[in-house]
């Protein structure tokens, strides 16, 4: 009994432990796109990679950090099993990706039919 | 008894042989995946869509640095984003302190579970809160724009570039000194929208007077700012393009660009904040709950476990939601 009890006190400390590092991970990753919406370095913001502006992708990418490390630590999914990890995030990564590609893509087709001057829109 | 049993299927044993719990999870827990997977692509829809129209409207898109650089107390200084900053980190601290609750569950303390709820819920109104005065910022706007008769809109700027209000361009008398038409004093129960502080004659007339004011469209230019026209072309959109006064946002027109920029504010960030609200009432009966005891007689906490899949599901939303409405 004695030692079930040290058991659970040691794998609660670690659970708080991972906690407050993921707390630590988040606050940094978010005072990193703060730092960098400010300033919006020119280089950042000038450099293309794939259309977008690598700042862009700099904060999409951060943004999918923490995503992850939300997932994962706050809402346990690193403790789940397997199953209930793919049945929810592969599912949820593929309809999303699926949904953005369709809409961006028809999006900027617009603004192609715009710009082209096939329309006045600026009277 | 014995012949109503299946034969034997060859597949016990194995993972999805029957008779386990592949998934290791109760049912309430398992619903919970669901319905955050469902409410997930309901956001995404959302945020795509907003996407949608950003490529859409790719060249004339309002600057979000711009639009949101209010912070309380800090009247008239250019703040951009470190309210909504503040407000993300307000939001990932009750995430912490909800995954604290949690913890303390599992070690069926409940006093601690009680606190780190208490905490978390606060977290939640302040949130909620602030989003309310963010909100009132948008909707009451700062500078105030022209509208043109293609629905897009003109801002003013002095020589520098600054943006000026439109009570600062705006000289002369008000010809029509008219009182806004009400429910209550009007006929037939009609009513109209809030009255402009100023007409758009006055604005003509104070732009004329002041050689150092420019309109700037909604055009980006290749920096990425916008567009800012020479002293002639600023007369000219002015006097023969400007139809009326635009002052704060609503659902149809507002001082900042797009039509659509203030729908999807409304809209994301609305939808967001319900999900904060009522975020903020699950844990209250949850706490409530805590409180009275109902977990401790059962033996389990698992409830305040799936009430926290709730409240870091709304977490994870604002993460997407900041970076694509604040940041991108």
């Amino acid at each position: 009994m004695a030692h079930d009890t040290a058991h659970q006190h040691h794998d609660s400390n670690a659970a708080k432990k991972r906690i407050w590092t993921v707390f630590g991970i988040l606050s940094v990753l978010t005072i990193v796109e703060v730092i960098f919406g400010y300033i919006r370095p020119s280089f950042f913001v000038e450099t293309e990679f794939v259309s977008m502006s690598i700042l862009n992708w700099l904060f999409i990418i951060l943004t999918i950090v923490k995503a992850y490390y939300i997932t994962w630590a706050f809402m346990h999914m690193e403790h789940e099993s397997k199953g209930l990890r793919r049945v929810v995030v592969w599912t949820g990564v593929f309809l999303i990706c699926y949904l953005i590609a369709i809409l961006l893509i028809e999006g900027a087709y617009i603004e192609e039919v715009y710009t082209k001057g096939y329309i006045t829109w600026d009277f | 008894m014995d012949n109503t049993a299946v034969a034997k299927t060859g597949t016990e044993g194995r993972l999805w042989g029957g008779g386990k719990q592949p998934l290791k999870a109760s049912y309430g827990k398992l619903m919970m995946w669901f319905f955050i997977l469902s409410d997930a692509l309901t956001f995404s829809g959302f945020l795509a869509a907003y996407g949608f129209s950003r490529f859409k409207f790719s060249s004339e898109w309002p600057i979000a640095d711009e639009v949101f650089n209010h912070f309380p107390f800090l009247h008239g200084t250019d703040a951009p984003m470190f309210y909504v900053a503040l407000m993300t980190f307000i939001l990932i601290f009750s995430s912490v302190t909800m995954v604290l609750a949690v913890d303390a569950g599992h070690q069926m303390k409940k006093d601690k579970v009680v606190t780190y709820m208490a905490l978390t819920i606060l977290g939640g109104l302040i949130f909620v809160g602030s989003q309310a005065w963010e909100w009132s910022n948008f909707i009451k706007g700062e500078y105030g724009a022209v509208e043109m008769r293609s629905g897009k809109i003109l801002q003013f700027v002095d020589a520098n570039g600054d943006r000026i209000a439109l009570e600062k361009v705006a000289m002369g008398e008000q010809e029509s000194l008219r009182e806004r038409q009400t429910e209550s004093e009007g006929i037939w129960y009609m009513d109209e929208k809030a009255l402009p502080s100023v007409t758009l004659d006055q604005v003509k007339t104070g732009f004329a007077a002041q050689n150092d004011l420019r309109v700037r469209t909604m055009k980006l230019n290749e920096d990425g700012e916008k567009t800012i026209l020479d002293r002639e072309t600023s007369l000219d959109y002015l006097n023969n393009r400007g139809i009326g006064i635009i002052e704060g946002a609503n659902m149809t027109k507002n001082e900042y660009g797009a039509p659509l920029f203030a729908d999807f504010f409304f809209f994301i960030t609305g939808f967001h904040g319900f999900h904060v609200f009522s975020g903020v009432v699950i844990l209250c009966i949850i706490f409530f709950n805590v409180l009275l005891g109902t977990y401790e007689k059962r033996g389990s906490y698992e409830m305040v476990e799936k009430v926290g899949l709730y409240w870091h599901f709304v977490d994870l939303v604002w993460v997407f939601v900041f970076t694509f409405f604040y940041l991108v």
